[in-house]
Order: structure tokens, then C-alpha cells, then sequence
């Protein structure tokens, strides 16, 4: 697909928004035009963009650890029937549960302030990836799973050669959108935290702006976040690309 | 030499069905035997016992001269190919056939010549490093029946593999079915519900009936085994013969 539809109605919309704003003269607190917004990252790109490595730190540690998390628990459930019992229901229970609801005890309980955003934003961002994964991992058809027995397979060597290969695919497909849901979490967490968290990440200098009516601020701040999540998406899925490609398929 | 006495045996399933009962049959050391029959006739359930991948409820399998029952080979000594082919579809056609010779330790180095070989015989000389998805549905059975064979099996166990096939590509593979056979020197039992493919391929063709599955006579083909006995009147009477054993059979 071009890539010109997109760009072209992106201007267009921009073109419209800057254009309303002039003609309704309204004030830049209420609604600011593009070119408030842009000024307003240029008065301070600094404080911006070290706050958007900030949330992104906390994005990217968080993928880490659900992948980590996701890849163990999925192989744990699919090799044994009674890990199967004891992990299901509550990794749908943690799925199900709102992040905003328990945020704020995880943030009073985890005294790290860092240690408490990655904890929420991993419990957002851990169940794509290990029930993509658990999927992945059951998918050789049976008759692949009784070529490795006719030839003496153990759990490792069918674990290696035929059930982690086969689940790729499915990891990948999860880890894309986990890793746009670690963007969410580590946002919703530096809401929830406010100032008391570690007070440098995108979402607090969203609250910060709209407490001193920042608000051309605020909007920068929140198209910088769209954009890291625009950003994280188009690198997972070319990575998955690459990597499917690399061997030669799904 | 008897390689294997199947006797009595019998399987139920959990949920009641008896898909076979009470199947006596002797298979010698090279022999090529046909398990023929309409769907529910335990064909698929006794080549499964035969692998070891399921266990009878009744009976022994015993292997060799010997009184041994349970699995009676060693890892590696089956050779078992699938409706499908069932190929590893992120492996290139040599890494499927090296395969089984992986899982028994032996190095992609140590394992080319007999995986070039392996290709080789079955045709696909040139295509090791296609994978899957570039190959035809024949030419992956192929790959699945050189995959079966690169760990010399003593016994080739087959499940209906050329059902899905195009009867051109069928014709190819039973021709080549044939000179596999006489070359490896192994005992094959081939599940099909063709009467066409079994009286052209088997040396002796089981004939089983359904519901409950069992083993209703046997008939010993006396064709040659070659490619130009499709065409010979035998093959012909052949098939009446059989075919009117099963409708006997079925009713």
C-alpha cells in the first residue's frame, strides 16, 4: 500500500484544524491549532523527548519481562497438565483485570517508583504474548508430535526442533501487540502514580500541562506518545517480518 | 522370517467405539501387506498399534521369534508416513529428511550423503534446499516418504499416503512405491481404502470390514511387483477378485 493516502489526509486534517482555530478565534488553552502544539515542543524539546525515553524505558523493560514471563509460563502450561491448572486462571484473571483498579496498590506496595510502572505495564502487556505463545506451542499436528516419538524425541528435543519453531509466528503476532499494550500500561501507571512516581515519563508531563494549562504542551506531549506507539508497532512487525523471513517461513 | 505375529488383538476407545476386534495377523521379514477397507475398519488404528503410538486393549503384538510384546523396535527402526506429509514448514527438504537421523544425534554433516540419498531415491536430487511451499503436494509426499526411509526402517508403516493426491501423481508414486520397496529391502504395511492401490502395490492384501473393525480374509496377490502389471490381466481379475470379497465381506 502507498503511503501517500495517510500523509495526504493527515495534512489535510491539519490544514482544516489550523484553519478553524484562526477562524473561531479560539483561545490556545481550550483548543490549541498544529502550530501552538509545534511551538510548544520547540519552546521545550528537551523536557519532552527526555520524558518520552523515560516512558519508553518503562515500555521497553516491560516488553522484556512479558516476553520472558509470556515465553516460560506458555512453555510451563503446555509441557505439563498441572502447571496447565495452576497458571491458566489466573493469567486470565491478571488479563481481566483493569490496570487503572490496581495500580494504585501495586504503586504503594512496590516502593521502587521504576519497578512499580514496569510491574503494571507488564501485567498489561504479559498475556498476549504468553497465550499467543501457548497457542503456538500446541499447534504441531499431532502426526508431528508421533514422528518425534517413533524416533525416540524426548520432551527437550520435541520442545526445541518442532513446538518453539512452530509457535514463532504466534509469539510474534503477540509480542506486536503486546508491545503497543506496554505503551498503555506504562502510561496508565505514570497517571495513576502522578507525581509520586518517577515524575519525568510522558503521562506526568500530560497531568503537569493540564494543571498549569499547558495545554499546546500537553497536546505535544500526546503526539509524541502516539507517535512512540506508531513507532514500537511499525518495528515489532518488521521485525517479525525479517526474522519469518530469515527462515525461510512460517 | 516372521518379523511380527499380531494375535487377538483388540482396541476400544474411551468413548466405546471398538475399532478393532480380535485382529490376527503374521507378518514376515520383506513383506509388502495391504490394509484394506472403508473408513471405521481399524486399518489406521492397527498400523498405529503396530508403531507402539497406542496400546491394545486385548492381545499381544509379539515381535521376532521371540516372546516379546511392547514397542519391539528400537527409536528409528519405524519408518511412518501420513495422509499428509506433514513436512516442518520453516525446514528446507534435507533438514526434513535429516529429521529422524537428528533425533538420534547424528550431525547434518554426518547425515548428508545418507540424506542426499535419501532425496535422490525418492527423485528430488537438486530440490534439498527447497522449502516446502515450493514443492508440489506430490513432491512433498516425497520428501515425507524420503524423510520415512533416510534411517533404513526395518518396517515402513503407511497411512493411506496418496489418498489426497491427484491420480497422475498417485500413478507416479505407486510406480516408485515399487522399486523403493524392492530396493530398501524393507517389510512395508500400507493402509488404503483403494482397492485399485492395494491390489497393485501390496503382496498381500488384508481385507478388513467395520464396525466393529476386524480382519475378514486375506488374499495373496499373484502379480509381478513392476510398473507394466497395471496394464496385465491379472491386475484386472485382480481387482474383481477383491472387490467381490469385500462386498461379501460387508454384508
Amino acid at each position: 500500500m502507498s503511503r501517500w493516502p495517510p500523509t495526504i489526509a493527515g495534512l489535510v486534517a491539519l490544514v482544516l484544524w489550523q484553519g478553524a482555530v484562526w477562524l473561531t478565534d479560539v483561545p490556545a488553552y481550550l483548543v490549541p491549532g498544529p502550530v501552538a502544539i509545534v511551538r510548544a515542543f520547540l519552546a521545550a524539546p528537551a523536557l519532552l523527548l527526555g520524558s518520552l525515553v523515560s516512558t519508553l524505558i518503562v515500555t521497553f523493560t516491560a516488553l522484556a519481562v512479558s516476553t520472558v514471563l509470556g515465553v516460560g509460563l506458555a512453555v510451563a502450561i503446555t509441557s505439563s497438565r498441572w502447571a496447565r491448572a495452576a497458571i491458566q486462571p489466573w493469567a486470565v484473571a491478571l488479563q481481566v483485570t483493569p490496570i487503572v483498579a490496581i495500580a494504585p496498590l501495586i504503586i504503594a506496595w512496590v516502593g521502587d517508583p521504576f519497578s512499580a510502572l514496569v510491574a503494571c505495564a507488564t501485567i498489561v502487556a504479559f498475556f498476549p504474548i504468553f497465550s499467543n505463545t501457548a497457542i503456538g506451542l500446541a499447534s504441531p499436528p499431532t502426526e508431528l508430535l508421533d514422528l518425534f516419538r517413533l524416533n525416540g524425541a524426548g520432551g527437550w528435543a520435541t520442545l526445541r526442533l518442532l513446538r518453539l519453531p512452530a509457535a514463532l509466528p504466534f509469539f510474534l503476532a503477540g509480542l506486536r501487540i503486546s508491545g503497543g499494550l506496554a505503551l498503555v500500561g506504562a502510561v496508565v501507571a505514570e497517571f495513576v502514580a502522578g507525581a509520586g512516581g518517577f515524575a519525568s515519563g510522558l503521562a506526568y508531563r500530560i497531568l503537569e500541562s493540564g494543571y498549569r494549562l499547558q495545554i499546546p504542551r500537553m497536546f505535544a506531549a500526546l503526539v509524541l506518545l502516539s507517535a512512540a506507539g506508531i513507532a514500537i508497532d511499525a518495528t515489532l512487525s518488521g521485525v517479525g517480518r525479517v526474522l519469518l523471513r530469515r527462515r525461510g517461513g512460517a | 522370517m516372521t518379523l511380527l505375529r499380531i494375535e487377538g488383538v483388540g482396541r476400544r476407545f474411551a468413548n466405546g467405539t471398538e475399532a478393532l476386534r480380535d485382529a490376527n495377523l503374521t507378518i514376515a521379514a520383506g513383506d509388502f501387506v495391504a490394509l484394506l477397507g472403508p473408513s471405521g475398519c481399524g486399518k489406521s488404528t492397527l498400523l498405529r498399534l503396530i508403531a507402539g503410538l497406542d496400546a491394545p486393549d486385548t492381545g499381544v503384538l509379539r515381535w521376532g521369534d521371540g516372546a516379546a510384546n511392547g514397542p519391539g523396535m528400537a527409536a528409528g527402526e519405524i519408518g511412518f508416513v501420513f495422509q499428509d506429509a506433514t513436512l516442518l514448514p520453516w525446514a528446507t527438504a534435507a533438514e526434513n529428511v535429516w529429521l529422524p537421523l537428528r533425533l538420534r544425534g547424528i550431525g547434518r554433516e554426518a547425515a548428508r550423503a545418507d540424506v542426499q540419498a535419501a532425496l535422490g531415491r525418492v527423485g528430488l536430487a537438486g530440490f534439498e534446499g527447497a522449502r516446502p511451499r515450493e514443492l508440489s503436494g506430490g513432491m512433498r509426499m516425497r520428501v515425507s516418504i524420503a524423510r520415512a526411509l533416510v534411517g533404513r526402517p526395518r518396517l515402513l508403516l503407511m497411512d493411506e499416503p496418496f489418498a489426497a493426491l491427484d491420480e497422475f501423481t498417485r500413478h507416479g508414486l505407486q510406480d516408485d512405491m515399487l522399486a523403493l520397496w524392492r530396493d530398501a529391502g524393507c517389510t512395508v504395511v500400507f493402509v488404503t481404502h483403494s482397492i485399485y492401490e492395494a491390489a497393485f502395490l501390496a503382496r498381500r492384501i488384508v481385507v478388513m470390514t467395520p464396525r466393529p473393525g476386524r480382519i475378514a480374509t486375506e488374499i495373496r496377490s499373484p502379480l509381478v511387483p513392476e510398473p507394466a502389471a497395471r496394464f496385465s490381466s491379472g491386475y484386472a481379475a485382480l481387482v474383481g477378485d477383491v472387490t467381490g470379497v469385500l462386498r461379501t465381506a460387508m454384508t
